[in-house]
């Protein structure tokens, strides 16, 4: 399949001044993602995993290297806007994303900023709001909005644009659990029925675990980079760069480290329910 | 106590006055000031009224949100009411005693007065609570658009408002959040002598600024993330079509204006 986003060996360092020194947060990331995946990132603080999003949609530049979407490098200053349609951004706080008062004006905005033609613009918007479930509140005041409900119009904004591929910085970090749910199946949703290439930037591992691809960051490098169930199966490495594994992953390792025979690559709750009553 | 502000909020709405041309409503509401001020006398004033009352129910809109919009100002209109009163020295005496004196005119004054500021920040209140904020930018905006060809930033002004009103709420929030914070570690806030509450308005007004523009910082971002370019070539959602509509009830405005203005010089 088509690649969407490649990242070649890109190095990227925070400007120091004169008394701080510079700080390079990305050594020399080589990341390929296909048309269609769905991949989460995880890492700890200051991981770089933020960093990386970033550079997905020319907000920052690399120091060195290069990241590719859909063909267009992000150095390039003409393709900037289409580049930008082609990769959506959701960032953690709803309350900083949304730019106007009125829900659908909001979806709106990047249309209206693109030049889109009213009939146009009206269609999509509508479209997008009945994608995330949220047209019943088109006329609504984001103010009156739950958070999760929030996270969706954001994320509706992004889809307006009709991008090939979005990517979400912590979309979830400031949610209720049922805030979270609403907005991971959402997501999921956009990327089963619209092909939508979604990059999930996470420190949920159970949010990871629903994703067909890992990649996970240490010190501003990929330390692995594979489906869920082989990543969260090095429950050591894991644990080591301080992340941690999906509850039952976890369950699963400590009965297998006190003797028990457990397969090591459970990660959901049905395959653990199952590995225990084997043993019995 | 924060959140009973009324001033600049939206209640949405499919009633006519909702769906009218934001551009001619503004026209309108400059129309209906100057018929406030017309004359002053009761059936200039009635005039006034009625066109008022006829607006609020053609709305929809509840009318206790009008009553609590004059809320907040009704000190000051009690302290000018009350200045006028006594200090107004024309026409007969009604009551005498020492430096204070009320005559009819000073009752008349403050009568008119506290009725016109009455009708216009209800007037005034329609026009808020039945265009949305942005809406309201978005036609001040055509309105002045004019002024562009001087190089006024009129985009950028509007696209500040509309930022700005659509942060309010959010804003109130986070003062409210961080209210209750530092009450928690003990600031006086609610109590205290005036001094000490001024002072301690610091320790909420400083962590507010801070957030704020950290919360400039992302929003900006992700206007560019949205392709954000300032005013060139933009379209709208926002459609401003006039139609019939809009002209009958600029008609009506002025027919009412008129009328203000016989009915103010015939009781000269």
């Amino acid at each position: 399949m088509e690649n969407i986003i490649e990242i070649e060996d890109l190095h990227f360092s925070y400007k120091g001044d004169s008394e701080t020194p510079d700080v390079e947060v990305l050594k020399g990331i080589d990341l390929t993602i296909k048309k269609g995946e769905f991949v989460a990132v995880l890492g700890h603080n200051g991981s770089g995993k933020s960093t990386l999003a970033k550079h997905i949609n020319a907000i920052l530049l690399p120091t060195k290297g290069k990241v590719l979407v859909d063909g267009i490098d992000t150095a390039d200053e003409d393709k900037l806007f289409q580049l930008r349609q082609k990769a959506g951004m959701v960032f953690q706080n709803p309350d900083n994303q949304i730019v106007s008062s009125i829900v659908e004006e909001d979806v709106a905005f990047a249309l209206e900023n693109l030049g889109v033609p009213y009939e146009e613009m009206r269609r999509r918007v509508d479209e997008s709001l009945k994608a995330v479930n949220m047209y019943d509140y088109r006329l609504h005041s984001p103010s009156q909005l739950s958070g999760g409900q929030k996270q969706r119009i954001a994320i509706a904004g992004v889809i307006a644009m009709q991008p090939e591929c979005i990517i979400l910085d912590e979309p979830t970090a400031m949610l209720d659990p049922q805030g979270r749910k609403e907005v991971m199946s959402t997501i999921m949703r956009m990327n089963r029925e619209q092909g939508i290439t979604i990059v999930l930037i996470t420190h949920y591992m159970d949010e990871a675990a629903k994703c067909g691809r890992v990649v996970v960051m240490d010190k501003g490098r990929v330390v692995l980079d594979d489906t869920p169930r082989k990543v969260f199966s090095h429950v050591e490495q894991v644990k080591e760069i301080g992340l941690d594994v999906p509850q039952v992953t976890e369950l699963a390792w400590e009965l297998r480290r006190a003797g028990y025979d457990v397969p090591d690559d459970i990660i959901t709750e049905e395959e653990c329910v199952e590995a225990i009553k084997k043993l019995f | 106590m924060l959140k009973d502000i009324t001033i600049g909020q939206y209640f949405p709405g499919d009633s006519i006055i909702h769906r009218l041309d934001p551009r001619f409503k503004i026209i309108i509401t400059f129309i209906y000031i100057l018929m406030l001020f017309t004359g002053s006398n009761i059936l200039c004033l009635t005039v006034g009224a009625v066109y008022t009352v006829m607006a609020i129910l053609l709305s929809r809109i509840p009318f206790k949100m009008f009553v609590k919009s004059v809320r907040p100002l009704l000190p000051f209109l009690i302290i000018t009411a009350l200045l006028n009163l006594f200090l107004v020295d024309s026409g007969d005496t009604y009551f005498h005693w020492k430096f204070l004196k009320i005559t009819e005119e000073g009752v008349n004054i403050s009568v008119f007065m506290i009725i016109r500021i009455v009708l216009l920040i209800m007037g005034s209140s329609l026009l808020t609570y039945t265009t949305s904020p942005i809406t309201l930018t978005d036609a001040i905006e055509r309105l002045l658009s004019p002024l562009k060809k001087l190089k006024f930033p009129v985009h950028e002004l509007a696209m500040m408002m509309s930022i700005a009103l659509r942060f309010i709420p959010t804003l109130i929030e986070e003062t409210d959040k961080i209210m209750s914070a530092q009450k928690a570690r003990g600031a006086e806030i609610d109590s205290g002598s005036f001094m000490t509450r001024a002072r301690n308005m610091i320790s909420i007004l400083v962590p507010l600024f801070i957030s704020s523009f950290r919360r400039a910082d992302e929003l900006a971002t992700a206007m560019e993330c949205r392709c954000y370019n300032g005013g060139e070539g933009r379209t709208r959602l926002r459609q401003l079509k006039s139609s019939a509509r809009d002209y009958i009830a600029l008609a009506v405005t002025i027919i009412f204006y008129i009328a203000a203005i016989v009915v103010a010089h015939i009781l000269k």
